[in-house]
């Protein structure tokens, strides 16, 4: 802090806060909870559907274009909400930063991963692929 | 550590077991453990896009004794972290910190969760079974 910056400490932990993201991890957290509340319940419903479906019937109700939406908005969302969970968990335990560090980011390869595979998964079937 | 002379807080071992405590706990361990289970969709999803046979190994795996437990288990996660996420939710707008509700709304979140997981796992037995 220069002598001439008259801004109080204070006011630059205001704002966005210390670690510059400002609410962005709290708020996303909430708004895919929301999203969640809605697809979770349709996903147990539509596998409940499918409890005795063959193979054949179980491809042809996640072709169908809205199964299709949905479920890959539900599991991309699932991955993001897990990604920002477990990043809280881990900050609160893992106090050896490397290791802190090194879950943060491997979680985040392992969800990207994950997402990306159903994502793909999905369109196979969608398309007939 | 970095450093482990810092004073450590709270002390869970000195505190009375309280709902809202089991209700918090909760829902860190069946998010973690909803969080891993995402994996058994993505593995659904693929032995679905992939062959008829690999989806049969999938359904074969669910319907074994460890599959089943898994599901019940995934279930029961599921919709605890549904009802206690809507409680937090709602706790977000600033409402329900009274310690009487506060205490009302855990139950509330035990009990609708544990209904629900009967509730399916009732119609899946009345559907014939999981197969």
């Amino acid at each position: 802090m220069s002598a001439d910056d008259l801004q109080h400490p204070i006011k630059r932990a205001r704002g966005l806060g210390s670690a510059q993201s400002g609410v962005g991890h709290w708020w996303t957290q909430r708004v895919t909870a929301a999203a969640l509340v809605v697809l979770a319940i349709w996903f147990v419903i539509l596998v409940l559907g499918l409890l005795h479906a063959d193979y054949a019937s179980a491809r042809a109700a996640v072709a169908r274009p809205w199964n299709a939406l949905l479920l890959i908005a539900f599991v991309v969302t699932a991955f993001w909400h897990a990604v920002l969970g477990l990043q809280v968990v881990i900050e609160d335990y893992v106090h050896t930063r490397w290791k802190e560090v090194s879950l943060l980011v491997a979680i985040k390869f392992l969800a990207a991963l994950g997402a990306l595979a159903s994502v793909l998964a999905v369109l196979r079937i969608a398309l007939g692929a | 550590m970095a450093d482990t002379r810092r004073p450590l807080s709270p002390h869970l071992q000195v505190y009375r077991w309280q709902v809202q405590m089991v209700t918090s706990i909760l829902h860190r361990v069946t998010g973690v453990a909803l969080a891993i289970g995402t994996l058994l969709i993505v593995a659904g999803l693929l032995s679905l896009a992939s062959s008829e046979q690999s989806f049969a190994q999938f359904k074969a795996l669910l319907g074994s004794p460890v599959g089943m437990l898994l599901m019940f288990g995934w279930s029961w996660a599921l919709f605890y972290h549904l009802c206690n996420g809507i409680r937090h939710l709602v706790q977000d707008t600033g409402a329900g910190y009274a310690i009487p509700q506060f205490v009302r709304s855990s139950w509330l979140s035990v009990i609708a969760s544990l209904l629900l997981v009967i509730a399916t796992w009732a119609w899946v037995l009345m559907a014939g079974g999981a197969s």
